[in-house]
């Protein structure tokens, strides 16, 4: 349900309709309906199991959807395979991150900057936002701290400009310092115009960042609107969510 | 009554019930039907190698697990009564003897290589039986002071077994007794077990099932019977030796066989069986023929050669694998029910 | 620079220096040091294809002994081909007769491995249990093949004159060829290092190796660079064939499937996926080989197995285990 009709000034970059991924016999995405707007950050909420991370990696490709449409800047996504999608210019940080760890930090970025070499300006906006990317530049990234490898793979998600940036809980298990620097890179990234779409559990993390929001349960989306609206109303957030979003750390 | 002894497991394809009730006329009527020490001697293979093929089943087919050590129970088994037999009194002390010890190391063996390897990869684990077997076959050929080497062992049996049709039809009952065990056990909730571990063993874990005691229990006990097909083997033939018992190849014909005939339904050991066992000996003699009336024609001649009938059962090998994995037993029981 | 850990080669070194106390004739050691060498780098060609064909993409091929066979019968008959040049007293004329039948055995091994993943391998993608079967099917199917086109028979493969023999230094005689391999070995190891380390191809074996999904998901078709790795392992397991016939002189068509329980042993060693695993676990594997072949012959073919049981208690995940994801 939506609690305000989206502006015809921010049209969808990605929607999703009818959205339904079946994995072996779990009937994990039963019909989901979202849009995430151009330039914003989107929040994607919800308990645990509600398959918010089967959404991000459906939309990636990882998971095939049975049934349903996904539409990124007009082209259908479900057919593509993962590396089609991702050329369209669209970011993944897993919850594991995914670093490389054989590999060190710069052959990490590297690898992420497919269009060529690391851009001089990209990197000093990552040096300045995560200093130990210039500290560890030619040690294995396996040698990073949990903080320091999210880090790095926050920053290969940004090291070229890209579409769509999907993020899947970025602050899970971080000391509170690392995650304001996070939520304070985060909010620059978006400054720039990147489109961002983030599964949090963070209320800190989410209310700061988040313009829009999506609710999940059950593998459907049961509520769309701005995250402001949400913040504002804990009797909707504890209907939601179980419990009032303060509580959900 | 049928029920019972088949432990409910019914053909459920009317020619696959005719065949299988042909087997077991031939092999339990053969020496009557078949005069003559060659077909008697197919007839014994047939009955030993059903028998290590259905074993073989309980650990690919059922289980799902490859495993290239196979053939090390099948010449623990026969070594171990060989041995017995040729050091003491060729009496049923010494069988009794030879096939105890024989079953202790197969146990024992199976239990240390499944407790290993099984916590990891399907491909580790046939690696690692891969290097075990190898390495088992070495010392086999080594310790020849103990096993005869490459010569292998030459042995008697006891008195009651010196009659070719008294020892046919002792092989013959050993090894059907064993096979409907086997029926038995894969038709009991341990075998559902199996089957489910099998499907889906991240699934079976999390039902409460811990795999690892699931699998080393089969292991163990595809090795032990795996073991007594070899006792069986050793008292027809008289003798044990790396040739008969753990040679490479025979490894690759209990793969052929249990794939060709069916994995995961122990009849298919049966049928494949009985298929690879008598083409073995007669099909050779018509590829002969076939190769000897291309003769001229290049090519073709060495394709058809008698030797190279190998090459033929591993075409069918792979064909069987990518359209027809449930075998021939498959095939039938889809076709008709 | 990168942290190495320095344990496995320390365990070289003690297996170095114990093999000289035990043998304790200097030279003896130094010529049974040089065959291990030789031989350990030999298994390495064979080895380093398979292993980071799993690494990559999970798949093993249990035929990959084949593409080991046909490099030694492919340069066997390519050198049958120039039995002029190769009795030749000038080493020119030796290379002129070599180096076709190694580039042959390249070659046919390569292709063999082209046909194999698309033919064999691709429909079987994910699936251990079907992948064993058909590569072991395949690779008697093979086998059987080539003895139809060159029969039973042993093979006998030359070396060349100049390669013959051994140089005389003191009391030590250091065998020409087995100083070739050794070289040629170093070379090619030398060359994957490179490509890995210091190419954008590299960099995507190694990061494929850890987490392939990751890859994709940065956008990499990653299946187009498995088939390349694919068959230049077929084509370094052809060439680690043709030098291995060479070094033995003699073969049968088992050679493949033979070589294929040292290399299991090695990868395993190893671990599998793992390049400088894979480089240590063949060179500890010929060191002992041919350590224990002389100071105790009857041990000697299983003295391998046993290393291997002896690392795995040590390192159930190899000797440089790769950190999958």
């Amino acid at each position: 349900m939506a609690d305000a009709p989206l502006s015809p000034l921010l049209s969808p970059l990605l929607s999703l309709t009818g959205v339904h991924t079946h994995i072996e016999h779990y009937h994990i995405l039963q019909g989901v309906d979202f849009a995430v707007p151009k330039g914003e950050l989107t929040m994607l909420l919800g308990r645990n199991g509600a398959g918010k991370t089967t959404a991000l990696r459906t939309i990636l490709g990882l998971w095939r959807a049975s049934s349903g449409s996904i539409r990124f800047e007009g082209r259908e996504l479900t057919p593509l395979d993962t590396p089609a999608i991702a050329a369209l210019g669209i970011a993944y940080v897993p919850e594991s991150m995914g670093i490389f760890a054989g590999l060190t930090v710069r052959e990490n970025l590297l690898l992420a900057a497919r269009s060529g070499p690391l851009s001089e300006e990209r990197l000093e906006w990552i040096f300045r936002f995560f200093p130990p990317m210039k500290k560890f530049w030619e040690l294995p990234a396996g040698n990073l701290s949990g903080g320091q490898k999210q880090m790095l793979a926050i920053s290969r998600a940004v090291v070229e400009p890209r579409k769509l940036v999907l993020i899947d809980e970025p602050t899970k298990g971080l000391a509170p310092a690392i995650i304001h620097n996070l939520v304070e890179a985060l909010g620059e990234l978006k400054r720039t115009g990147t489109t961002i779409l983030m599964v949090e559990q963070n209320f800190h993390a989410a209310r700061s960042l988040g313009d829009s929001v999506a609710v999940m349960d059950a593998g459907r989306i049961v509520h769309t609107g701005r995250m402001a609206n949400l913040a504002a109303d804990e009797a909707l957030q504890t209907r939601l969510l179980g419990l009032s979003l303060e509580a959900h750390q | 009554m049928i029920e019972t002894i088949l432990s409910g497991d019914r053909p459920r394809s009317r020619v696959l019930g005719v065949l299988l009730v042909a087997l077991l006329a031939g092999l339990a009527l053969a020496p009557f039907l078949f005069p003559g020490t060659r077909p008697l001697d197919v007839a014994a293979k047939v009955c030993v190698f059903v028998l290590l093929v259905a074993s073989y089943d309980l650990l690919l087919g059922y289980t799902g697990i490859v495993s290239f050590a196979h053939t090390m129970f099948f010449g623990i088994g026969g070594y171990g009564v060989a041995i017995a037999l040729s050091r003491m009194e060729p009496g049923w002390g010494a069988v009794a003897l030879g096939t105890a010890a024989a079953l202790t190391v197969a146990l024992a063996l199976s239990f240390v290589i499944g407790l290993f390897s099984l916590r990891v990869k399907a491909i580790f684990f046939a690696m690692i039986t891969l290097a075990v077997a190898s390495f088992f076959a070495i010392l086999a050929s080594q310790l020849s002071g103990l096993t005869g080497g490459e010569d292998g062992l030459t042995f008697k049996v006891p008195e009651a077994l010196r009659a070719r049709s008294t020892a046919y039809y002792f092989v013959f009952t050993v090894s059907l007794a064993l096979f409907l065990a086997l029926l038995r056990v894969v038709n009991s909730p341990f075998g559902r077990v199996l089957l489910a571990i099998r499907e889906n063993d991240f699934r079976a874990e999390a039902l409460g099932y811990r795999t690892v005691i699931y699998r080393t229990l089969a292991n163990c006990l595809g090795a032990v019977v795996a073991a007594l097909a070899g006792v069986l083997y050793a008292l027809w033939l008289r003798y044990t030796g790396p040739n008969t018992t753990l040679d490479f190849a025979i490894m690759i014909d209990l793969l052929l066989m249990v794939v060709i005939g069916g994995m995961g339904t122990m009849y298919g050991a049966a049928i494949g069986a009985a298929i690879f066992v008598v083409a073995q000996t007669y099909l050779q003699e018509a590829m002969k023929a076939l190769s000897g009336a291309l003769k001229g024609v290049p090519l073709l001649p060495e394709l058809f050669h008698p030797d190279r009938w190998l090459l033929w059962l591993g075409v069918l090998f792979v064909l069987s694998v990518y359209y027809f994995p449930r075998g021939i037993v498959g095939q039938l029981r889809a076709k008709g029910s | 620079m990168k942290s190495v850990d320095w344990k496995p080669p320390l365990l070289a070194l003690a297996v170095l220096l114990g093999a000289l106390l035990l043998v304790q004739n200097p030279s003896t050691w130094l010529t049974l040091t040089l065959a291990g060498l030789a031989m350990g780098l030999l298994i390495f060609l064979m080895a380093s294809g398979l292993t980071l064909v799993f690494g990559l993409m999970d798949v093993m091929n249990f035929a990959h002994g084949l593409f080991i066979t046909i490099g030694a019968y492919v340069a066997a008959s390519t050198m049958r081909f120039f039995a002029g040049p190769a009795e030749s007293e000038s080493l020119l004329a030796n290379l002129g007769a070599i180096v076709p039948a190694v580039l042959a055995s390249i070659t046919v091994a390569g292709l063999l491995g082209l046909f194999f993943e698309r033919v064999i391998v691709r429909p079987v993608y994910g699936q251990h249990l079907k992948q064993i079967l058909i590569t072991t099917g395949g690779m008697i199917v093979a086998e059987q093949l080539i003895l139809a086109l060159w029969g039973p028979e042993q093979m006998a493969l030359e070396r060349p004159r100049e390669l013959r023999g051994a140089f005389i230094v003191g009391e030590m005689a250091i065998e020409k060829y087995r100083l070739a391999a050794v070289v040629v070995g170093l070379a090619v190891f030398a060359a994957m290092l490179l490509l890995l380390n210091r190419t954008r191809i590299g960099l995507l074996i190694r990061a494929g190796v850890e987490n392939r999904e990751m890859v994709e998901a940065m956008g990499y078709r990653i299946r187009r660079l498995f088939v390349a790795v694919f068959v230049a392992g077929s084509a370094l397991a052809g060439l680690g064939g043709a030098l291995w016939g060479l070094y033995e002189r003699n073969f049968t068509v088992q050679v493949g499937a033979h070589m294929m329980v040292l290399i299991f042993i090695v990868i395993i060693i190893g671990g599998l996926g793992s390049v400088g695993g894979c480089f240590a676990g063949s060179l500890l594997v010929g060191l002992v080989a041919n350590y224990v072949g002389y100071l105790s012959p009857k041990v000697a073919l299983g003295s391998n197995i046993l290393l291997m049981v002896l690392v795995l208690l040590w390192r159930p995940q190899g000797l440089y285990p790769m950190s999958k994801q």
